[in-house]
């Protein structure tokens, strides 16, 4: 590059943009062209250079919290209470040890149960859903999505009345099944409108080809369009997974001992005789790890996106 | 191997108010070309997908070796079809890609693998087997797309402007690839284009649809000599053919100041029909630029230079039947005139085609409409 200045600098793609116009007009012309153009090469140094500053400070504005929970569940109760808070400490696992103690085992087993059975039976009713509303539309296709848009309209807190008398009646109160329908049916509208935005980058004529290559169209949806929508299945599947494991009012208003899932019991370590913040941090670190573990593994396939290759 | 039939075929599609194919009826020989041709509407590509088993035949019928596929999904049809954006599966190669057709019938893998690399080759691929398509150029996938139809051996092609996607110089060597690919496998296949070039050049038969109806079904140098209407005359040949109005007199009919003589029998044709004035035809490359006063005078509006050729667009002078009548000449001279300058054109070898004024149709003398038949 002609400008060594700019040779280590990686902030900016418009930086990296001009050498080359750069390079062209000082071989062809004096000075006096190119100086306005080093200038003007400074000066968007200097603001992605601001740019980076402030993206890292909101970053870490973000990011803070989630840290100060993850340093405070290895503290003791009394260095968690420390005023200033303090940064070094000897960390114990000791907290840890006492959340899975307090049988918070089984309520991260509940929320794991329900989290993974309602995310399947929302793939298995939205896939073909999504499938059927975007390849294959009919006259009234808009109005059944909007009936699915609908249903998300209503606030939970409106319903949640009614809903307790008709699970009490049916005896299905503290019963993990009661979360996985509700989980279902609360995921399944978000899933299949997502889904079918991944379904409609599909073209048409691929299922028309598989079908004239002599595929059913069992086979041609599943070797041919599912490998195509994968990554966005993978991201449905991500985004129901959290819901549903983050999900606090109903499983609070429904459920007590047996069906209690790790939300609702991290609330119990905030008692009327105190906080303990190096008990909650450590149960809430557990609570929060199988999400980012989801969304790590997750990660590959939702960056890598849709790539239609094959067409034009 | 086989025959296609395509009998009073038509197909509705919901809430339109015209069959997009109208009761087509067409019959394909074994082993022939034969290219659907028309403007952007015209139904040619429905009707593809009508044989394809991809659109619903909603009368009528089309047969394949005399069997009626009416009903038959597309599937059992044994058809292959090249799309005009190829439609690869974009998650398998293109080895992949070409076999799955094989796979689908239940052929072993190493069988399999025979078949595709023979095809590979055929269309020079063997170096690309393993790449998956978003890899490949454009002019690659195409060949993987007529890959794909190959390998199988089905009784019939499809092809729906497979072209179109390529740049012009690449449309024009893999014309000629297509073309000589099916006379060796001498597979029986209906192409359909927009490009009339590509349905002379390719086509043994070529039939022009308009607005869903079969105008013309005919070899192209027959749509060439003879269009049935003015809409295939128009249609076929580049640049288009001149159609302009013009009177009938008793020599022939007259164009600004000079009169085109026609024979005895059409005359008499435009007389019994009671026609004072028709539509007629002049094809650009058969009018020569001469000094004016010896042919048709016409002043120029724009010369375009092809460097073999040149193309003379110019209106009439005396122009009676309002400002607008405008002509195109074909000459093999270099400047032929100048902007503004006054020339004379003169109708050279063949015939004037003659159109009937408001239904189009073409009008011939005795012999020459028993020749023709009927088209329409």
């Amino acid at each position: 590059m002609t400008d060594p200045a700019l040779s280590g600098d990686t902030t900016s793609a418009t930086v990296r943009d001009t050498p080359v116009a750069g390079s062209a007009a000082q071989s062809r012309s004096s000075a006096d062209e190119t100086r306005p153009r080093q200038r003007a090469r400074r000066k968007h140094r200097g603001a992605a250079v601001i740019w980076a500053v402030l993206a890292w400070l909101a970053a870490l504005v973000f990011f803070f919290p989630v840290l100060w929970m993850v340093l405070t569940a290895f503290k003791y109760e009394r260095a968690a209470y420390t005023d200033p808070p303090t940064l070094w400490f000897s960390p114990t696992l000791e907290q840890f040890q006492a959340v899975l103690a307090s049988g918070v085992g089984t309520t991260l087993l509940n929320s794991a149960f329900a989290t993974l059975v309602s995310t399947t039976c929302v793939l298995v009713l939205g896939i073909p859903a999504a499938f059927a509303l975007s390849l294959r539309p009919v006259k009234k296709t808009k109005d059944v999505l909007f009936f699915f848009l609908s249903t998300k309209m209503l606030p939970i807190v409106a319903v949640i009345v009614p809903l307790y008398v008709i699970v009490n009646r049916i005896g299905l109160l503290d019963n993990i099944w009661t979360l996985i329908i509700l989980y279902t049916g609360m995921n399944l509208p978000i899933a299949i409108w997502m889904m079918r935005s991944f379904f409609l980058e599909v073209p048409a004529e691929l299922l028309e080809a598989a079908s004239m290559d002599g595929a059913s169209l069992w086979t041609a949806v599943r070797r041919v369009i599912l490998p195509l929508v994968s990554p966005g299945i993978a991201a449905t599947a991500l985004i129901c997974v959290i819901f549903s494991w983050n999900e606090f009012f109903f499983a609070v208003n429904l459920t007590a001992v047996r069906a209690q899932t790790a939300p609702v019991s991290l609330v119990g370590f905030i008692t009327g005789e105190g906080l303990f913040w190096a008990r909650l941090s450590a149960a809430s670190t557990l609570a929060a790890l199988p999400v980012v573990i989801a969304g790590w593994v997750a990660q590959n396939k939702l960056v890598r996106g849709l790539s239609f290759g094959a067409i034009k | 191997m086989a025959t296609i039939a395509y009998q009073t075929a038509s197909c509705l599609y919901e809430g339109a108010a015209n069959p997009a194919v109208d009761r087509l009826t067409l019959e394909v020989d074994d082993g022939e070309f034969i290219v659907l041709v028309g403007p952007s509407g015209s139904g040619k590509s429905t009707a593809l997908r009508m044989l394809a088993g991809l659109e619903d035949i909603d009368e009528g019928n089309i047969t394949i070796n005399g069997k009626d596929m009416v009903g038959v999904p597309s599937k059992d049809r044994d058809i292959a079809m090249v799309f005009q954006n190829y439609a690869l599966y974009p998650s398998m190669t293109v080895a992949e890609n070409m076999g799955f057709a094989l796979k689908m019938r239940g052929v072993p893998a190493g069988e399999r693998r025979r078949q595709v690399e023979q095809a590979a080759e055929l269309l020079d691929l063997s170096d690309f087997l393993d790449r998956k398509p978003a890899k490949l150029s454009g002019g690659q996938r195409q060949r993987v797309a007529m890959g794909r139809a190959i390998v199988r051996e089905p009784q019939v092609f499809c092809m729906d402007e497979p072209l179109s996607n390529l740049d012009a110089k690449l449309r024009v060597q893999t014309r000629t690839q297509i073309a000589a690919l099916q006379r060796r496998l001498g597979t029986t296949t209906v192409y359909v284009t927009h490009d009339q070039v590509e349905a002379m050049t390719m086509g043994d038969r070529v039939a022009v649809l308009k607005d869903g109806k079969l105008q013309q079904f005919a070899a192209p140098t027959e749509l060439y000599d003879a269009p049935v209407n003015a809409f295939v005359a128009g249609f076929i040949g580049s640049p288009a053919m001149n159609l302009v109005p013009a009177l009938v007199t008793s020599e022939g009919v007259q164009l600004g100041e000079s009169t085109l003589p026609l024979e005895r029998d059409r005359l008499a044709a435009l007389h019994r029909q009671e026609l004072s004035s028709v539509t007629v035809g002049l094809r650009p490359e058969q009018l020569e630029v001469v000094p004016a006063g010896q042919g048709i005078d016409v002043r120029i509006d724009l010369v375009e230079e092809l460097g073999s050729e040149s193309y003379v667009h110019a209106h009439l002078v005396d122009d009676r039947g309002g400002a607008s009548t405008r002509l195109v000449a074909r000459s093999h001279r270099r400047a032929p005139g100048r902007l503004g300058e006054t020339i004379g054109l003169r109708h050279g070898a063949g015939s004037v085609h003659v159109f009937h004024p408001d239904t189009g149709a073409r009008i011939d003398g005795e012999e020459m409409s028993a020749r023709v038949g009927t088209g329409v």
